[in-house]
């Protein structure tokens, strides 16, 4: 086998896997813009009107005083996410979590629907180090750093 | 005395990595053997230290002396022995120790190992080892130091997080992972000395394979385990979420496959050698930057307790040895010595580990893409996001498929050139057994493309590698007329090496199987039943018979009593829990698993109201996840039998 033939299979072979490289790094980023979620806080989403319908998203909070609705016989939770200014209405069916109560730090994971009402299919308890409920106001970055799924 | 002692031992095994660094790079460049032996010297020193230092610490967790910053941070009075031991690993400087002290033992062990073999390249690999050394025994010894001394100490401590302490796995699952993460230092190492050295011998190449088997088995291990962890305590049903912890064990685990495969390639045909060895170098960054991942608390997952200081620190460690991964490959590959034979075209087994390589690389990258993609954007942008599970299932669906496909046809095919008739000889057989399976698939009322495809094709890579394993035994046995299983016990003896692989690929196939099963045929619900009553789900009753309050000294429980039926027969009772840790304001349940071979009845408590009249359950039927558990120890013996010392030595020997 001749350099230059070497040489040129060579080439060939980096330009192939240089193509193949690309194909894959353009699916992968197409696919990643996809399936994005959104950390929002209840101003975020509703600031982001019509791009949350239909958008996954974590929506975190604090439970409202006197809004949580708890059906039992047809097993459907409902209550309102503050953040202390924004308020967004969450539907989601199955028990509230043990720890789940009014003023709780939670985070929901779910759409927005065109009724305006935030349809959840996960609902976590925020955990902290020390018995303290958060504060009204609690900025949601540190929320979400300390939350788990129950 | 223990803060100041346990210092000292941490300092002792700075100096001895340091200096062991340098006489280690110098020996190998002047070839003295004197500054080799004072390497080695080192590198026992270093594991003594370390050995000496996590004693120390053990000994201040269990005798509760909160005088030592680790213990005030983790300890507590009422946290049972065995979680107290295991605490060691719970939070951050802690781990860090851990991890300086398997490295010191790796280098120990290293050293000693080649002591006598090797000598052009065993002094830079263990120089590099105890210069990894130096920055985790420095960071033991700055900041995070566990031996920081409290001056006014408590008498009591918060106990290590409570997830830590819900289940027996967490006592083996981080060392196991540690085990395999810090062990892969050690094939990187020698990556480095074959391009210091400028060369590449087929012996290094094969004592490398052998030191990056040992890690690989415990991070394969680890894994494992870390999602039977998940999937016994986190109570969602699942053992594996795309988590960035979960991501940041898997991506070495990938390179290192790749590796381990590759090196056959280059031990061969002397091919690849620069590609091979930045496997090794990848999976050693890869390391780092899942330990800097899990540990400096840059993401909000599950596993991530900490938030330090050092995650900077970290991150200037990882671009260093990025450059210098970078910059070595670039001076030296060129040193090493030309392929011999080139490689054969597309009906050869080379073309078949060359696809898993690039497939390896390809899972590598999408996964290392999805998992920094809300880092670099959050950097970029300073907007929160995380990218969801369906990505990573969209992309690592195929390239499993592919794998697994290359794991049926590869050992089919021989190193050399084929006859394209021959190898349709060959595959024949397992062709007809994939579609034989796909076939009853689909009249067994099944739908789902990609569950069928996974069975078909674990049945062709199951049905090859059991012909693979088998067929040098039956030759044997037709050729010295030997009885069949002597024969094969014979054969799988003299060839461990080879017969262990495909005893892994066989591990592998189960884990595919199990993996497509239960995750395709997966069905959950939620119920909340009266005491007394009962509910079904899938021909499972379940019927609540009650709460009861139980006290530990470091928490207390809600457990709920529940009988299960299926299909009118009773198979088990349930006992799902809500633990409430003193001193932690949360509930962490631990829910039941009934397992039996072919599906998993799986139960967590979401609620109890106050009288205990009312439960709520989580409920999740998956079918064949205990086959998940079972691949993994069958690919835990594979590695054994490939990499079984008695045999090696005498291969040593040979190779000799």
């Amino acid at each position: 086998m001749s350099n230059s033939t070497s040489k040129n299979r060579r080439l060939a072979l980096v330009g192939a896997l240089a193509v193949a490289g690309a194909a894959l790094a353009f699916i992968s980023f197409g696919n990643i813009g996809e399936n994005l979620v959104y950390y929002w806080d209840p101003g975020q989403l509703i600031a982001a009107g019509d791009k949350s319908i239909g958008a996954t998203i974590r929506l975190g909070g604090v439970v409202k005083k006197d809004t949580i609705d708890w059906d039992p016989d047809r097993s459907e939770l409902a209550f309102t996410v503050s953040d202390g200014v924004a308020e967004v209405n969450v539907h989601c069916t199955g028990a509230p979590p043990q720890m789940f109560r009014e003023g709780i730090g939670v985070v929901v994971e779910g759409t927005m629907t065109k009724a305006g009402i935030f349809e959840s299919s996960r609902l976590m308890v925020k955990h902290s180090n020390e018995y303290k409920a958060p504060e009204e106001g609690t900025s949601v970055e540190e929320l979400y750093k300390t939350v788990e799924a129950l | 005395m223990t803060p100041e002692l346990g210092r000292a031992a941490v300092l002792i095994a700075l100096a001895a990595c340091s200096i062991g660094a340098v006489t280690g790079i110098w020996a190998g460049i002047t070839a003295r053997v004197d500054a080799a032996r004072w390497t080695r010297w080192m590198a026992g020193l270093f594991a003594f230290a370390m050995v000496a230092a996590v004693g120390l610490m053990e000994f201040a967790l269990i005798t509760h002396d909160y005088s030592v910053k680790y213990v005030a941070e983790v300890g507590s009075n009422e946290t049972p022995l065995a979680f107290t031991i295991v605490s060691l690993w719970s939070s951050l400087d802690g781990s860090i120790l851990l991890w300086a002290l398997i490295l010191a033992i790796w280098a120990g062990v290293f050293a000693w190992r080649l002591r006598d073999n090797h000598p052009e390249h065993a002094p830079f690999a263990l120089g590099t080892i105890l210069a990894v050394g130096v920055f985790f025994t420095f960071l033991v010894s700055g900041i995070a130091n566990p031996f920081d001394r409290i001056p006014e100490p408590l008498s009591n401590g918060p106990g290590p997080n409570p997830l830590l302490q819900n289940h027996i796995l967490m006592i083996i699952h981080p060392p196991t992972l540690y085990l395999g993460y810090v062990g892969m230092t050690v094939p990187f190492s020698m990556g480095c000395a074959a391009l210091m050295n400028g060369s590449m011998p087929t012996g290094w190449a094969r004592t490398m394979r052998r030191w990056m088997l040992v890690p690989w088995t415990c991070l394969t291990v680890g894994i494992i385990l870390g999602g039977w962890w998940s999937y016994e305590v986190l109570g969602w049903g699942g053992y594996w979420a795309w988590d960035p912890v979960e991501n940041a064990s898997f991506m070495p685990w990938l390179t290192a496959t790749a590796f381990i495969h590759s090196s056959m390639m280059m031990e061969r045909k002397e091919h690849l050698k620069g590609w091979t060895i930045s496997l090794v170098m990848a999976s050693f960054l890869l390391t780092l930057l899942g330990t800097f991942m899990t540990r400096s608390g840059v993401f909000n997952s599950v596993h991530s307790f900490t938030q330090s200081p050092i995650g900077p620190v970290f991150l200037g460690f990882l671009a260093l040895c990025l450059v210098f991964c970078v910059l070595l490959l670039a001076a030296r590959v060129d040193t090493l010595s030309p392929p011999i034979s080139k490689l054969e075209g597309p009906w050869s087994r080379d073309f078949a580990f060359l696809g898993n390589n690039l497939l390896f690389a390809a899972f590598t990258f999408t996964v290392l893409l999805g998992t920094v993609y809300p880092l670099l954007n959050e950097v970029m942008t300073d907007v929160q996001i995380s990218v969801g599970e369906p990505y990573f299932n969209r992309m690592s669906v195929p390239i499993c498929m592919g794998i697994l496909f290359l794991m049926g046809v590869g050992p089919a095919l021989p190193w050399g050139r084929a006859e394209p008739g021959e190898v349709m000889r060959q595959l024949s057989m397992p062709t007809i057994v994939s579609v034989v399976i796909a076939a009853g698939c689909v009249a067994m009322g099944l739908r789902e493309p990609i569950a069928i495809l996974t069975f078909a094709l674990s049945g062709f890579a199951g049905m090859v590698t059991l012909k693979e394993l088998t067929e040098p035994g039956r030759q044997r046995a037709a050729k010295l007329g030997e009885p069949l299983p002597k024969a094969l016990l014979n054969t799988w003896r003299t060839g461990h090496r080879r017969a262990g692989g495909y005893v892994v690929h066989l591990g592998v196939v189960f884990i595919a199987v199990a993996i497509a099963a239960s995750s395709v045929y997966r069905s959950e619900t939620e119920m909340t039943i009266r005491e007394g009553k009962a509910k079904s789900f899938l021909g499972y009753d379940i019927t609540y018979t009650g709460t009861e309050r139980v006290d530990e000294p470091h928490r207390w429980s809600r457990v709920a009593h529940f009988q299960v039926s299926k299909d009118g027969e009773h198979i088990g009772d349930a006992s799902p829990r809500l633990n409430h840790y003193k001193k932690m304001g949360q509930a962490i349940g631990t829910p039941t698993v009934i397992s039996r071979l072919d599906e998993d009845l799986y139960l967590s408590l979401v609620q109890v109201d106050t009288e205990g009249k009312m439960a709520s359950l989580s409920v999740v039927v998956e079918p064949l996840v205990w086959w998940l558990w079972f691949g993994g120890g069958v690919m835990l013996l594979g590695s054994v039998i490939s990499g079984w010392p008695a045999a090696r030595r005498k291969e040593e020997e040979d190779a000799a």
